[in-house]
């Protein structure tokens, strides 16, 4: 039963997933980044609940991890920044997170709280497969998707995984952390149709897309691209004056996908 | 429950991407570890290369002024490269070559690690790269020119709070990006399955030789067992034979920093709580919201927010025993060893000493401890000079 906010996000074309970190520069500015990426057509926005140590990040969002710590972020003022904005905003929330920041809060404890703040799935970039089940339960229980992931390494395993993603599969573009890259070699193609073999759980690329030329490139492979670093890297330079440069990036990017 | 479980404790938290190399090691260490070939030539290179075994010395002056237990120091310092890190390395670096790797990565804290890494890298021609926080690499700075000698190339890691733990990060990362001809010589009896493990099983060798040692010398097994403990490798290598030995007292050492009431302290079991982090469940540093602690320690080695899942696992079930050593009571015990038996401990060993020093006087004369000393002390002796007030050039 998968959740029926994400379901219907890849229903009406292309989807463009953009991730921000909460709290850079400030959970303020984050809610009104959300509200205009929303309005900017985002199918899915991704949210990260920052980490002292986010193992899987590149540069530029671990040192918006770091800004938004600094600035005294923590979980539960995220979870009160999303209830508020599910107040006006109906489009799906997935948190993005380590896998300490969940298990310390309690597990069923964190789950209970994401979903009646208004989130719809969550991502866990260290706990694979083979963990998954202990995060899986509490989530589905409250009506949330764990989303898998899927890497260019994962070849054989990618059927299993596959089999019981639920929400959408995230698949990554490249080895490697998150941030721009300028070309993208993996053979996605043959990624892809594995997973299509297997199931109709949608699939949405992410890790190094930076700009609409690569979007419009991978959303065509897929049904969806996430964007993480190039947004966070706006949010850096811009601060809190970031809210209509990424509003025009984000515009930019749904056109993108959607062609 | 997942593999590679001590108890709750262990498991695989690892990026999707480095899944299938997790998976790729641990087939070939359970088809190597029992290989007589491989056990062959790793035991040549202990004996004939690290100089194992290492002796089990009687420390007779430090024991008569303790006046109690019998005290026994097991002389990893003696090891090629001067710290217990070589045993694992080069069973990893041994066991890399046998799956077709060309390049070595690793962490390190004090340095010990990466110079044990960059030897055998040396050794076996492998191509090594070493991450090592930034503020470790000027607390160490020896030890970053040996791995350049050596032939590594060292990254001086800036983010986070630039030591151990922010090291063990970018080496994972790293790691992400260059899987294929790649090994991670993770240092210690951490990380994800089946790290904790071999890790383990290549320092075991320690526990090994000091039973055979002592049967010889006393005809029986130690009262006690010490070890310092930061990710617990030189301390799971000191416990791990006498686990089933329930009449040996097995005691981990921890860095207690400025102490445990403060929050300048790494001591994992006495201050943390339970947590999922580079790759492993077990107990961690961290607050409320499961962020992880910015750990303190005047040793580079166990400034770690972490420990292992083994010595988690051991801590839950009673069989260790876990003190923390403050800073003070460390240098007090660098320099004690120093002028009792003209031996220069590690700082991290120095942790073991002190507590040892403190539980000895209240055995009996006819109780015998063993206490590892994991490495030894050259590398500090700038550090420690600074810490009593003495501006000396290294």
């Amino acid at each position: 039963m998968s959740n029926p906010r994400i379901k219907a996000a890849f229903e009406d074309g292309k989807a463009f997933i953009p991730f921000v970190t909460c709290g850079d520069p400030s959970l303020e500015t984050t809610k009104k980044i959300i509200a205009e990426l929303a309005q900017a057509g985002a199918a899915v926005i991704e949210l990260g609940i920052p980490f002292s140590d986010p193992t899987a990040e590149g540069p530029v969002i671990q040192s918006a991890n770091m800004r938004a710590l600094e600035a005294g972020t923590t979980t539960d003022k995220v979870f009160d920044m999303v209830a508020d904005l599910r107040k006006t905003i109906d489009t799906p929330f997935v948190f993005m997170t380590y896998a300490n920041v969940v298990f310390h809060y309690g597990i069923e404890e964190f789950c209970s709280r994401a979903a009646e703040a208004g989130a719809d799935g969550l991502i866990l970039p260290d706990v694979p497969f083979e963990e998954k089940e202990e995060f899986a339960g509490p989530c589905r229980d409250h009506g949330m998707d764990l989303v898998s992931m899927i890497a260019p390494t994962s070849e054989e395993r990618i059927d299993m995984i596959a089999r019981e993603a639920e929400g959408f599969v995230y698949c990554v573009s490249s080895l490697g952390v998150t941030g721009a890259r300028s070309s993208i070699t993996t053979d996605l193609d043959s990624i892809v149709a594995r997973i299509r073999a297997v199931t109709d759980t949608p699939i949405a690329i992410g890790f190094g897309i930076s700009n609409p030329e690569q979007a419009a490139a991978m959303a065509a492979k897929s049904d969806g691209a996430i964007v993480g670093s190039a947004i966070v890297k706006i949010i850096a330079a811009e601060g809190e004056n970031a809210v209509p440069v990424v509003g025009e990036f984000a515009r930019k990017m749904v056109e993108a996908v959607r062609a | 429950m997942t593999k590679g479980r001590f108890g709750i404790h262990g498991g695989q938290y690892m990026p999707e991407t480095l899944m299938n190399a997790v998976i790729e090691l641990e087939e070939a260490y359970d088809h190597y570890k029992d290989d007589p070939e491989f056990k062959a030539e790793l035991n040549t290179l202990l004996n004939e290369y690290a100089n194992r075994p290492s002796l089990l010395y009687y420390a007779e002056r430090l024991t008569k002024a303790l006046g109690g237990a019998k005290i026994y120091l097991k002389r990893e310092d003696l090891n090629h490269t001067g710290a217990h890190k070589i045993n694992n390395v080069l069973g990893q670096v041994l066991l890399a070559k046998k799956m077709g790797k060309t390049r070595v990565i690793a962490e390190t804290g004090a340095g010990q690690h990466g110079v044990a890494t960059a030897t055998a890298a040396a050794l076996m021609d492998m191509e090594c790269e070493v991450f090592m926080g930034k503020e470790d690499t000027e607390r160490q700075a020896l030890n970053v020119y040996k791995m350049r000698l050596l032939g590594a190339k060292v990254h001086a890691v800036e983010t986070g709070t630039a030591t151990l733990k922010d090291a063990v990060s970018e080496t994972m990362r790293e790691w992400t990006n260059r899987i294929a001809d790649t090994h991670y010589v993770l240092g210690s009896t951490m990380g994800p399955h089946p790290f904790p493990t071999i890790v383990r099983d290549f320092q075991a060798v320690i526990s090994q030789e000091i039973i055979d040692q002592c049967m010889e010398k006393e005809g029986r097994l130690p009262d006690c067992v010490l070890a310092c403990v930061g990710g617990g490798s030189n301390a799971m290598g000191t416990f791990y034979h006498f686990i089933d030995h329930p009449e040996v007292q097995l005691i981990g050492c921890e860095a207690a920093g400025r102490g445990i009431d403060t929050f300048e302290t790494a001591a994992t079991i006495n201050t943390g709580s339970l947590g999922v982090f580079h790759g492993m469940k077990s107990y961690f540093c961290q607050d409320k919201y499961g962020q992880i602690a910015p750990v303190y320690s005047i040793s580079a080695g166990l400034d770690y927010p972490g420990i292992g899942p083994e010595h988690a696992w051991l801590h839950d079930t009673g069989r260790a025993q876990y003190v923390p050593v403050t800073d003070d009571e460390a240098v007090d015990a660098f320099e004690y060893l120093s002028r009792m038996e003209g031996i220069i401990p590690a700082i991290e060993s120095a942790h073991a000493v002190a507590y040892a020093c403190k539980i000895a006087p209240k055995m009996s004369k006819d109780q015998i401890m063993v206490v590892t000393l994991s490495g030894r002390g050259d590398k500090d002796c700038a550090a420690i000079a600074r810490y009593r007030g003495e501006d000396i050039n290294e």
